[in-house]
């Protein structure tokens, strides 16, 4: 059971009891898109208002496991007040935590600060598209501009 | 018939003494042995099917129905006892009614175009159910897209059971075809397929029947339930994956132009002209999955030997312990209440999302199977966005169910509050 602990930890666990920015938006003036995940139906729509190239707020809705709310929910708390490119930064490191190899980096863990509770992820394959859904989906919203669905199939 | 609780299980069937016929169910999976509530996806095989094909493999190997030499000979011989083998079990009035194929999805298909494209035109309608698994639904969607038809679904109660009156009202002079499942795969479900295909073949309308689910809890006579077409997969009746078979009443097939052109399903070729060749070999183009073809006769001797009428009964005592124990779980609710049912049970829980159910089942060695099981428009009539699923086989016993029962409890004392 050590590897469900470590994959369902106490942070992932109370994100999904209590999702942070658990909203809606207006749109315009935020953008909103879609991310599905229709293996296990996992949905999410996640909003960003975006000024002068600084993430000003960022909510999201929807409904899934709790890996995919955590992770949704954490993400938004990460998120709000970065530019641009911190924000495409930290989809990179939450990628390469999630989909990597073998024992993650103690020194990428403690660098990773609220993220790191999804190190578990990558001992569980079939759950990095739950992990990945929301990232997945603000990362398109922030690279294409333009609202579309977007999907982890 | 003597009720199955009074028969002592020794008798009825030895559960203990099947289960090691099954290599992998001793296999430790997360510090434990295995147990393994995941037969609606595939069934487990015994030492006689694993024998049987590690045998024609080592003994037997050759291609069929082509050379003279041995090996091929002897191959030809396995393969088309393996297909009157199929005819027997399923009681089919020749062996010329019964089509190897990859699986159900394949033998449906083949009927959508080989059938479809010849039979159904513009403004027919083809009936199905809003509990049919993909592979009954897409096939259909594409022959309505080529055709120009209308693909009708047939509601179901909040049981999960056909609404029958209104399937007798949507029955019609347009209905071409009724295509409906034996047993739901999400919902356990045994559709009442004789009534139906009296009701349909009223209507002049005729009927398939995906037999996926159904060959493995039920005895299936293809001429008393009165099908035209019954399909159904080796790897879910305990043989292996890639094997198929399509049963279809002779002067429906044999009216059917081919549809996979190649070898073996063709008399003479020339670039003048090719000419067919017989049922079933029609409907069998290029070399087939011999091997598959002689597992799946092995695993229905297995069956046969272990008596499909004790297996039931075994299945039905697993199914009301299984509802039982469930129900004793706190915010647990059974999605699929029909009142005749095959070993099969789909629940949710209030804590947590089937996905994560899964998960933590899984860190139990309990294998069951979470998502929408093929069925989307299912859950999307049942208002919700995945199921867990737990689908017992015969070998499956009553401890399995109380490990599953109790890996529920820790999800919701880990997602509870």
């Amino acid at each position: 059971m050590s590897d469900l602990r470590e994959l369902y930890q106490e942070i992932i666990l109370d994100h999904n009891r209590s999702p942070r920015n658990f909203h809606e938006m207006p749109v315009p003036p935020a953008r909103s898109i879609d991310g599905h995940n229709p293996l296990c139906g996992d949905h999410y729509t996640i909003y960003l208002l975006v000024e002068d190239g600084v993430v000003k707020d960022v909510s999201f809705t929807g409904s899934g496991c709790a890996i995919s709310k955590a992770s949704a929910s954490v993400m938004t708390t990460l998120l709000k007040g970065r530019t641009r490119d911190e924000a495409e930064a930290l989809f990179q490191r939450f990628h390469d935590l999630v989909t990597g190899g073998g024992e993650p980096d103690p020194d990428q863990i403690a660098a990773l600060g609220k993220l790191a509770a999804f190190a578990g992820v990558r001992e569980f394959p079939m759950r990095v598209k739950c992990a990945s859904l929301a990232w997945h989906t603000m990362h398109t919203a922030l690279a294409s501009g333009d609202a579309e669905k977007v999907s982890t199939e | 018939m003597a009720q199955p609780s009074e028969i002592p299980l020794a008798s009825a069937l030895d559960v203990e003494h099947l289960r090691a016929d099954f290599p992998i169910l001793s296999r430790e999976v997360r510090g434990r042995t295995i147990a393994y509530l995941d037969n609606a996806a595939t069934t487990q095989k015994p030492r006689a099917v694993i024998d049987a094909v590690s045998r024609y493999y080592e003994q037997t190997n050759g291609n069929v129905h082509r050379a003279v030499h041995v090996l091929s000979a002897e191959s030809t011989q396995a393969f088309e006892g393996a297909r009157r083998r199929v005819a027997r079990f399923i009681n089919a009035a020749s062996e010329r009614e019964v089509v190897f194929t990859r699986g159900t999805t394949e033998s449906i298909n083949l009927v959508a175009n080989a059938w479809g494209n010849s039979n159904v035109r513009e403004g027919d309608e083809i009936l199905v159910t809003w509990i049919e698994h993909h592979s009954n639904i897409v096939p259909w969607q594409m022959l309505c897209e080529r055709t120009g038809a209308r693909l009708v679904p047939v509601p179901v109660n909040n049981a999960g059971e056909v609404e029958m009156e209104e399937f007798e009202r949507l029955l019609c002079e347009r209905t071409r075809l009724v295509a409906v499942g034996h047993v739901s795969n999400a919902l356990g479900t045994i559709n009442p397929v004789e009534r139906m295909v009296e009701l349909a073949h009223a209507a002049g309308a005729l009927v398939l029947v995906d037999g996926a689910q159904g060959v493995s809890h039920l005895p299936v006579d293809v001429r008393a339930l009165g099908a035209d077409f019954y399909a159904f997969s080796g790897h879910k009746v305990f043989g292996p994956t890639g094997i198929g078979v399509l049963y279809g009443r002779e002067a429906l097939l044999e009216a059917m132009p081919p549809w996979q052109g190649g070898g073996d399903m063709i008399r003479s070729v020339s670039f003048e002209g090719t000419t067919y060749n017989e049922l079933p070999y029609k409907f069998e183009a290029g070399t087939p999955d011999i091997s598959g073809a002689i597992g799946l006769a092995a695993a229905l001797d297995y069956l046969d030997s272990a008596g499909i009428a004790a297996i039931s009964a075994w299945e039905n005592e697993l199914l009301e312990y299984a509802t039982e124990k469930l129900l004793q779980v706190e915010g647990l609710r059974i999605i699929g209440t029909a009142r005749r049912k095959a070993s099969v049970i789909s629940f949710v829980l209030e804590s947590a999302h089937p996905h994560d159910i899964g998960t933590i089942v899984d860190g139990e060695g309990v294998a069951i199977r979470t998502g929408h099981h093929c069925a989307e428009p299912l859950m999307r009539r049942f208002g919700v966005p995945a199921t867990a699923r737990a689908s017992m086989a015969f070998y499956n016993t009553r401890e399995e169910i109380d490990r599953l029962a109790a890996a529920l409890e820790t999800v919701n004392s880990m997602f509870g509050g």
